[in-house]
């Protein structure tokens, strides 16, 4: 058991079927990459969740700061015009 | 469209986009359905699946046992996964084989004596340590996946659909199995160490899986010869121990004649261990 700490945390992604997305599904301890794909087919997909497995080294991820939220994630409230559905189709444009 | 409208939208995709989590059993050809819908073996063939869910039964009863034992989690995970799906291919035989005497799988693994087994002596094996396991995993799994492979051209229909399910499980088995020995063949000396002596254990029960027995000359096209396994077992199993630095120890084989109900002084207890419960409650269900 004291060698659980050497083991590195890898992040595991499982993609549930074609043309759609790697979501991310949970994460486990493995020694080398090898490992970790087949420690996370064996933990994330025995109930036939998935067709495809990508697994990385939590180290490895960047990711945004909580206390940035604000300014980074509140500035696109209230504007609708990004969605494409915020505009109306012209008259007399066809097949659009 | 407002965009509450477009997050409801979203929303509606919910399932697809989270579908990492989404439990769906698949298609797969269950012991239930061999049960409803199977035609009852002749004798012979029954004698045959009986000696197929026998090893897979005490393997994965032998398996079983590691859970909450193993180095790490993710391991415990990984042979009770491997145990499952022994077990699984263990009820598609017994229940297909207890078809032909008029009796249910729960018969054929609680009800019958020590003598009455017919698995192989290295299914019966104790555990020891991990390398012991790890080693009896790969004997067994390329033994296995070779002849499954071949069991799927049985004339045997329902012999042959349970053996196209198992081969692929048992692809993964040898893989883990694989990939186990060369991590601890080329790990420490310690580890090598403990995988040459898992090694001199198991070999003497190796010859036994490869014994042709009557059954087998019987059934032909039925059932598959294990001899015919042999020179692409040995080739399997010598590459990947040469890749993990291991050689095949020179021991002797074992008096071994498990198909025959001859057994190891372990069968008893794990038998024991076993059925305790079903006999002590005849009947119930759980």
């Amino acid at each position: 058991m004291s060698q659980q700490n050497n083991w590195p945390l890898w992040e595991v992604f499982v993609r549930s079927s074609r043309g759609l997305s790697h979501v991310h599904a949970g994460s486990l301890h493995a020694p080398d990459a090898q490992m970790a794909v087949r420690n996370a087919r064996d933990l994330y997909t025995r109930r036939n969740e998935g067709v495809s497995l990508w697994v990385v080294k939590s180290n490895d991820i960047i990711s945004s700061d909580p206390d940035e939220k604000d300014s980074f994630f509140e500035s696109p409230q209230g504007k609708d015009y990004r969605h494409a559905t915020y505009y109306k189709a012209s008259e007399g444009v066809k097949h659009l | 469209m407002k965009h509450e409208e477009l997050d409801a939208e979203l929303d509606s995709f919910g399932d697809a986009l989270a579908s990492a989590t989404r439990v769906t059993p698949g298609n797969a050809l269950r012991p239930e359905d061999i049960a409803v819908n199977g035609q009852a073996p002749s004798e012979q063939v029954a004698k045959y699946a009986l000696t197929l869910g026998d090893d897979s039964l005490i393997l994965a009863q032998r398996l079983a046992h590691w859970i909450s034992r193993a180095p790490e989690l993710e391991e415990d995970v990984a042979l009770g996964n491997i145990a499952l799906d022994i077990l699984g291919h263990a009820r598609s035989f017994l229940t297909y084989a207890s078809l032909a005497w008029g009796k249910t799988e729960d018969d054929l693994a609680y009800w019958r004596e020590e003598e009455e087994f017919t698995s192989l002596w290295i299914v019966e094996q104790p555990n020891g340590h991990f390398g012991v396991t790890i080693i009896r995993q790969l004997i067994v799994s390329i033994f296995q996946h070779l002849l499954y492979r071949e069991l799927t051209a049985s004339t045997d229909e329902t012999l042959a659909a349970i053996a196209a399910k198992a081969v692929k499980e048992v692809d993964y088995h040898r893989d883990h199995a694989t990939a186990w020995t060369i991590r601890l063949g080329q790990g420490t000396e310690e580890s090598a160490e403990k995988m040459r002596h898992a090694l001199e254990i198991l070999w003497p029960y190796v010859d036994e899986m490869f014994r042709d027995e009557q059954i087998h000359q019987d059934l032909e096209g039925v059932a598959v010869l294990p001899s015919t396994l042999r020179q692409a077992w040995d080739e399997q199993i010598g590459a990947v121990l040469t890749e993990a630095g291991l050689q095949i120890p020179a021991t002797g084989q074992a008096m071994a004649h498990g198909r025959i109900g001859e057994h190891s002084e372990h069968l008893g207890y794990l038998l024991a261990e076993m059925q305790v419960l079903a006999r002590k409650h005849p009947g119930a269900t759980w």
